[in-house]
């Protein structure tokens, strides 16, 4: 268990020993095949994927240049603090539009645990994140609050985007922290 | 529409790891046990059965497509008609639903469906990465994708909203572990306190590890007929066979990120998600005192989903007030905090009160000491089984397997199929059985009746 001081069991890892063959019965007797444990080998598959953000593509440009981009149905008004190509109510095309990037923690959590690629950031704070006048909300990281005081008192705390100088073109070019 | 029975089902045993067979072996466990208990053998199925439905969530699990015609084949179900259907983690209550629409419409007399996952053939935190690979991979997943953290960040939402309690979370999980505790097929069968809840390491704040289901690998499979295919089937197998009737389905729908779920206003709640049941003065004061202090709705709190298909159900079934007129649920628990949403989108209580629901004994079994001070007397049974948390969540098999614990309930045959009878729901006539996919996407709820 990850939090025990003295581990009393060692990591399984995926190295190994290459194997070119198993013990097998000699004579003509099979019936005994039933019984065998089963042969488990590793099988690797790794792959590189050729992502666009067709669309949604301007926002991580705005990210770049540090610029926090939004989008609005001309028409209603309706804001997308993600996001969207076209409104889900009018269906009509959104435009893009800049605001200031300030906003409030509407909900968070931290996570101790997480997927592979994360493993080693742990524990980071994950938060959705409402700005003044936009009808939806941003998934971010939040910086500058320790990890191991998570509160619901962290509910309605105002925050400040920071974003990163060297751009990974990735939502993650922008982060928050507390703004007082 | 046609009268569908539901007449049987199997699950294999659930497990962290099944290395002894492959997944359509694991497949032809549940099936074999469906049929057996149908008193047939596999000829005489084979030549009644019109087809099939194939439920698996992830190939990338199965590192292999088209696993669903390997599972068919295996079965010797070949050349029957059948398809494949995915829906995240309600893949299962997707599949069970298909094969109703398969009988319902008059297309088949007899239909199987059968899921399955195997997802012990990555480490955990890569099965983690995954099931991440199920929110927006241009927005979500590179932010920290992480399923519990997802589920984690609603319910800091609930607890702002409503005061909900990590206490009241941690009932959820005492009541389903223990429930396991007689249940042969779950994978977790654990007497456990409120303290041990919260005491277990912390996996996504305030989730801990015993507030989260685990990985699996496992299959369940059920059988559907319309009264043409019950008259083949008994005349086949020479015994009458228990009527249960799947007497409505209903599903809904919600965005994808949980950043775009709508903050509607009180009045667009009433006109499209308010629940019958809930239509009272009384009722819609409450509410309104909601919206007065700012609770807006689905928002990232609630499944507004997982409300559109209970509301579609109740209406097909003629519910009118679910706590009172269903006897138990099998829902989607993969998180205590997400059975606590779930009472909610379902009716069993309001909005905002799902957490005293939760601690309150109205969920729990009667019967079965769970070392708990409960208020109330249990009045609906929730994941009588044990659910997700206990039971595990290969998560192709998982909507299936709900579907199997709640024929069994209706036939009366909890004792001849777990071996001991604590977990039969006493005069259970009406189950209903709730299966949920990623961050409440898509959402089954389908509602199975006892037929004297």
């Amino acid at each position: 268990m990850a939090d025990e001081k003295f581990p009393t069991r060692i990591e399984e890892t995926l190295e190994g020993s290459v194997l070119f063959n198993v013990p097998f019965p000699k004579g003509d007797d099979l019936s005994g095949l039933k019984d065998m444990a089963p042969i488990i080998i590793k099988q690797s598959y790794s792959i590189e994927y050729i992502h666009s953000y067709g669309q949604d593509s301007p926002f991580f440009a705005g990210l770049a240049n540090g610029r926090f981009l939004v989008t609005r149905e001309p028409d209603t008004g309706y804001t997308y603090g993600t996001p969207r190509g076209h409104d889900m109510y009018t269906g009509k095309e959104t435009e893009w539009v800049e605001i200031p990037c300030e906003g409030v923690m509407h909900a968070f959590t931290v996570c101790h645990f997480g997927s592979e690629e994360f493993l080693p950031e742990c524990p980071y704070i994950l938060a959705l994140v409402e700005f003044e006048g936009v009808n939806t909300l941003f998934l971010a990281r939040v910086v500058g609050l320790d990890p191991a005081e998570a509160s619901e008192d962290w509910i309605g705390m105002k925050l400040k985007g920071r974003f990163r100088l060297w751009s990974k073109f990735k939502p993650t070019d922008v982060y928050f922290y507390p703004a007082e | 529409m046609r009268t569908v029975y539901a007449v049987s089902g199997g699950v294999s045993k659930f497990a962290k790891a099944r290395p002894d067979k492959t997944f359509p072996a694991i497949v032809k466990e549940a099936y074999d046990y469906a049929i057996a208990d149908l008193g047939l053998e596999h000829p005489q199925f084979r030549e009644l059965v019109d087809g099939t439905v194939a439920s698996y969530f992830s190939d990338h699990f199965a590192r292999q497509l088209m696993a669903g015609i390997i599972a068919q084949d295996y079965l010797g179900m070949c050349p029957k008609p059948s398809h494949r259907v995915e829906g995240g983690g309600a893949t299962g209550g997707i599949c069970f639903q298909e094969g109703w629409k398969a009988v319902a419409s008059g297309y088949m007399d007899i239909c199987l469906c059968y899921g399955f996952e195997t997802m012990s053939h990555v480490q955990t935190w890569k099965g983690n990465e995954f099931i991440a690979l199920a929110s927006d991979v241009s927005f979500d997943y590179p932010v920290g994708g992480f399923y519990s953290g997802y589920y984690a960040m609603m319910v800091t939402r609930h607890m702002k909203e409503f005061g909900t309690t990590v206490e009241q979370m941690a009932h959820v999980s005492v009541k389903n572990h223990m429930n396991a505790y007689y249940n042969p097929y779950a994978q977790k069968r654990q007497k456990l306190t409120i303290a041990d809840v919260r005491a277990a390491p912390m996996v996504a704040w305030p989730l801990t590890r015993l507030d989260i289901c685990v990985m699996s690998d496992g299959a369940a499979c059920t059988i559907l007929c319309s009264e043409e295919g019950l008259a083949k089937l008994e005349k086949a197998s020479g015994k009458r066979i228990p009527r249960v009737k799947v007497s409505g389905i209903g599903r809904g729908t919600d965005a994808m990120r949980m950043a775009d779920r709508p903050h509607q206003s009180y009045e667009d709640f009433l006109k499209y998600n308010l629940l019958p049941s809930e239509d009272t003065p009384e009722t819609r004061k409450y509410y309104k005192d909601l919206w007065d202090h700012g609770f807006r709705y689905p928002g990232v709190h609630s499944f507004r989903a997982g409300r559109m298909a209970s509301k579609e159900a109740y209406k097909n079934a003629g519910i009118h007030d679910p706590l009172g007129e269903i006897d138990f649920v099998e829902l989607h628990d993969a998180y205590t905090s997400s059975e606590i949403q779930t009472y909610e989108d379902m009716g069993l209580c309001r909005y905002g009160e799902g957490g005293p629901f939760a601690a309150s004994g109205k969920a729990f079994m009667p019967g079965i000491d769970y070392g708990l001070d409960l208020p109330e007397k249990p009045v609906c049974p929730v994941n009588p089984s044990g659910g997700l948390i206990a039971c595990g969540h290969p998560v192709g098999a998982t909507g299936l397997m709900q579907a199997v614990f709640a024929i069994w309930q209706l036939q009366h045959n909890i004792e001849k199929h777990f071996g001991t009878p604590e977990l039969q729901v006493p005069n259970a006539r009406r189950g209903a059985i709730h299966s949920h996919a990623g961050t409440g996407t898509y959402v089954t709820v389908s509602i199975l009746e006892r037929e004297e």
